[in-house]
């Protein structure tokens, strides 16, 4: 079985290495727009903190009974920077190695990492908009408050943008790259 | 006959005539000066801002208004020196100690000057000075929080209306003292004593060059006249300073007749560095005098007052050099000085001609010692030395002169109520606009510093009659915008003003507003009696005093259910407002109290005081519509008869915030 070529590896080990900036960036943001917030409310959420107006928006929806948003409630946070690590070094091997199987076995972990990232985020999601107190003071049949896994939502009087930050955007690059080469060596040596 | 008939003709005629000639009335000529396109030129679309704000002085409402220009929007009135029943300033009592005075707590004043902070004689956007006549202050307001931050009291001193003017790098603000007065040590005399024993005090106010804090450095013991406006000088004069006098007749009765029979009375001429040599060689000498300095903390959210006992004094007498008098044409008002430094202008408000001064050959005057005899001392200038010329026929009742950095002066006319435009070099009328009616001050953005945005002036009129829907006998004061930009000065819009505004100052929007606080941190919070949290709120008894330990957040008080108050007791709202989001303040108020409410703003901490009347259960409640459940931000106090064992207790219903928490923790 032949090596990788040298562009297909490198551009591996560069993306992998890039995921270090997810230490200093935020992964993933949350906007919500209002008629009374026309400079809109920003959430970050790093891999192991969060950032931005959180205070606020757990001000506005303590009327609708959510649970206040804090860090306590990501247990992911203790993790995620380990897991991330584990996905650099693989990363980094699986490039050096310059073997193609390995490339392969790294895209299946990609996926399914990424795969069960979104499910628990989707999840925290919808915890946290539908396990709602049942005294709270605004409550509308039917409503449940989960945020947009991505995308776009309206919920009541916002509208909220659910979208992969700078961190994010890297863990895509990094997919999309890894993808690029299994793609490219598959077709080179047939 | 028929010649007769044609006689009953001719008349008939005449009459026709004259009654066509009767003067048009004042709405059509106020047409003939409005621009084609006003509407176009004063028009801020919705959601847009203005271009300045236009720091306004409130007039006999003793507080400072904020206007946008070109719009004529009022956009906030700052409470100064006159309680304001509508934020609770002066009422709560964080506020009471920037009220005091050596008088005890004064409730009102009259705000006429407003001085925005410079650097080099440009605006840089900091502060905003105003005077209180009546009782004689100088107030400092922040350009940040729009609040009143500090005001110090001036002894010696009756009408504090020359003031506050700044130096060009604002090192002082000054007071000269309207009314000359005996020192106030000495100050049982008879009135008629005027000519020995009064004194015409000038205060120079320093200004921390970091924080603004106040202090008098010194006081000037000039002879007793009355002081009336002043400017520093720029550049080359920036060293010294310009008063306008009047009443160099020293009269003590009837002013109107005794003030105004001398030809010329005199623009004083202060080298103020001079001074402070004097200062530093020792000529100054501390005199007993009390006045009270108030200070406000943005950390604390309180105020403190401070009673001083002494203040510094320098005699003219012993300090040769320091005074100079310039002989003006009749009762000198306005005394204003180019962007240059080079030129003063005085407005003789009974004069036909305005005198504009030179600074050089002032200098030259007091070096070749040109002088016409001396004033109690103090040498005079010969006039015609220190002349660069006078501008002939201007208008009637010169008041006051802006300048639009293109080498123009214009002059307000209460008289003859308009606007004159002149050349400074060629001392000739340019152009001139009708005021409606008898403008008093008049401001153009930058118009006192060395940086004019000759854009737009400003007439603030003492006359409204029948500019607006009328109200009564009371009317709100009226005031014109006129664009300048072009040759001809054009009115572009008329607004209302609230108070009667004597001077404003405009500054550009963006020195300002990207300094401005939106909030007040609640971890930067050292009120003694902050509840920085639910957790932290409480209610304390010390003797018959309660003290509760109260947050607000939307859309609760807590506690809000508070039993255990007696008759006799005095009961302390300290209201934390736990918002930490612009534009969402809390109000607080008690059904039945001797008291205004507050108004808390995010992450600041206002006490209410209440003395309960009645036995009863009391409602208390949020006065700014705060959120959707605004209505429900209320409680109520149970009030016990005296002697009654009623226990303290406080408390506040299950926040439905941790039920939901609970829930999620589950998964």
């Amino acid at each position: 079985m032949k090596p990788l070529k040298k562009i297909s590896w490198i551009s591996l080990l560069v993306s992998s290495l890039l995921l270090t900036v997810t230490y200093f960036v935020p992964i993933w943001k949350i906007d919500l727009w209002a008629p009374q917030y026309p400079e809109g409310l920003s959430m970050s959420i790093w891999l192991y903190k969060l950032s931005g107006q959180v205070d606020i928006i757990n001000g506005l929806n303590h009327y609708i009974g959510m649970a206040h948003i804090k860090e306590e409630m990501f247990p992911e946070f203790k993790i995620l920077p380990y897991a991330v690590g584990i996905i650099i070094a693989l990363g980094v091997v699986t490039a050096l190695s310059k073997n193609r199987k390995m490339v392969l076995g790294f895209l299946v972990l990609l996926i399914v990492s990424g795969v069960i990232a979104m499910y628990d985020f989707w999840k925290w999601g919808y915890e946290y908009g539908h396990n709602l107190s049942d005294d709270a003071a605004i409550k509308v049949p039917g409503m449940a408050y989960q945020p947009p896994l991505i995308g776009y939502k309206e919920l009541l009087n916002f509208g909220a943008y659910s979208i992969p930050d700078i961190g994010g955007w890297l863990f895509v690059l990094l997919g999309a790259v890894t993808i690029g080469v299994v793609i490219f060596e598959t077709k080179t040596n047939k | 006959m028929k010649i007769n008939y044609l006689r009953i003709v001719a008349i008939g005629a005449t009459i026709a005539g004259m009654a066509a000639c009767k003067p048009a009335n004042e709405k059509a000529s106020s047409d003939s000066f409005l621009a084609g396109d006003a509407a176009e030129r004063a028009y801020v679309k919705p959601g847009e801002h203005d271009e300045f704000y236009n720091i306004v002085s409130g007039g006999f409402n003793g507080q400072l208004s904020v206007v946008g220009l070109p719009s004529g929007r009022t956009l906030k009135i700052i409470p100064v020196f006159s309680q304001f029943a509508e934020n609770g300033w002066g009422y709560s009592e964080e506020t009471k100690p920037m009220l005091n005075t050596s008088h005890g707590f004064v409730p009102w004043d009259d705000s006429h000057h407003v001085a925005l902070s410079t650097t080099n004689s440009e605006h840089d956007g900091k502060w905003a000075f105003i005077n209180g006549n009546n009782t004689p202050r100088i107030a400092r307001v922040s350009l940040s929080t729009f609040r009143t931050e500090e005001i110090i009291e001036l002894p010696n001193s009756g009408g504090n209306h020359s003031s506050p003017f700044i130096t060009a790098n604002t090192e002082y603000a000054v007071a000269g003292t309207r009314f000359s007065v005996p020192p106030d040590a000495k100050a049982d005399v008879p009135i008629s004593s005027f000519k020995q024993n009064f004194k015409g005090y000038i205060s120079f106010v320093s200004i921390d060059k970091n924080t603004g804090r106040m202090g008098i450095k010194f006081q000037l013991k000039t002879p007793g006249v009355s002081f009336d406006l002043a400017r520093a000088g720029k550049a080359k004069s920036a060293g010294w300073f310009f008063f306008s006098t009047y009443n160099t007749e020293q009269a003590n009765s009837l002013l109107e007749v005794n003030a105004s029979q001398k030809d010329k009375d005199f623009i004083l001429a202060v080298n103020w560095k001079k001074a402070e040599e004097y200062l530093a060689q020792g000529k100054g000498k501390k005199e007993a005098a009390k006045y009270a300095h108030n200070v406000y903390s943005d950390e604390t959210h309180s105020a403190t007052s401070t009673i001083m006992n002494e203040v510094m004094t320098l005699d003219p007498k012993e300090c040769p050099g320091m005074l100079y008098f310039m002989p003006c044409p009749k009762s000198p008002h306005g005394c204003d000085v180019d962007p240059t430094g080079q030129y003063i202008v005085g407005s003789g408000k009974l004069a036909a001609v305005i005198p504009v001064f030179s600074f050089d050959k002032m200098i030259k005057a007091i070096e070749s010692k040109t002088f016409d005899g001396d004033f109690d001392g103090i040498p005079v200038l010969k006039y015609d030395a220190v002349l660069h010329g006078e501008v002939k026929k201007p208008g009637l009742g010169p008041l006051h002169t802006e300048f639009d950095g293109k080498g123009n002066a214009i002059t307000s006319f209460f008289v003859s109520s308009e606007l004159v435009k002149w050349n400074i070099e060629k001392l000739e009328v340019v152009d001139r606009v009708p005021t409606f009616y008898s403008v008093g001050h008049l401001s153009i953005p930058g118009g006192p510093t060395a940086k004019p945005h000759g854009k737009y002036v400003v007439a603030y009129n003492k006359i409204t009659k029948d500019r607006y829907l009328p109200t009564g006998p009371e009317l709100a004061q009226s005031a014109q915008l006129y664009d300048i930009s072009g040759d001809k000065m054009k009115l572009i819009l008329d607004f209302p003003t609230t108070g009667e505004p004597h001077y404003a100052e405009s500054i550009p929007a963006a020195l300002v507003e990207k300094n401005v606080k939106k909030i007040f941190k609640l971890e930067e919070n050292k009120h003694p009696y902050a509840a920085k949290g639910e957790k932290e709120t409480k209610v304390v008894r010390k003797g018959n005093e309660v003290h509760v330990y109260m947050t607000a957040i939307r859309s609760h008080f807590a506690p809000d259910n508070i039993e255990g108050v007696k008759m006799g007791d005095v009961v302390y709202f300290h209201v934390t407002n736990l918002e930490q989001d612009w534009d969402v303040p809390h109000g607080f108020a008690v059904r039945g109290n001797l008291n205004a409410e507050v108004l808390v703003m995010p992450g600041e901490t206002s006490t209410l005081k209440w003395i309960p009347t009645k036995v009863g259960v009391t409602p208390m409640y949020c006065t700014d519509f705060c959120s959707a459940l605004h209505q429900e931000m209320q409680g109520y106090v149970r009030v016990s008869p005296a002697g009654s064992n009623v226990p303290l207790t406080w408390g506040l219903g299950k926040n439905p915030t941790a039920e939901a928490e609970k829930k999620v923790a589950k998964k």
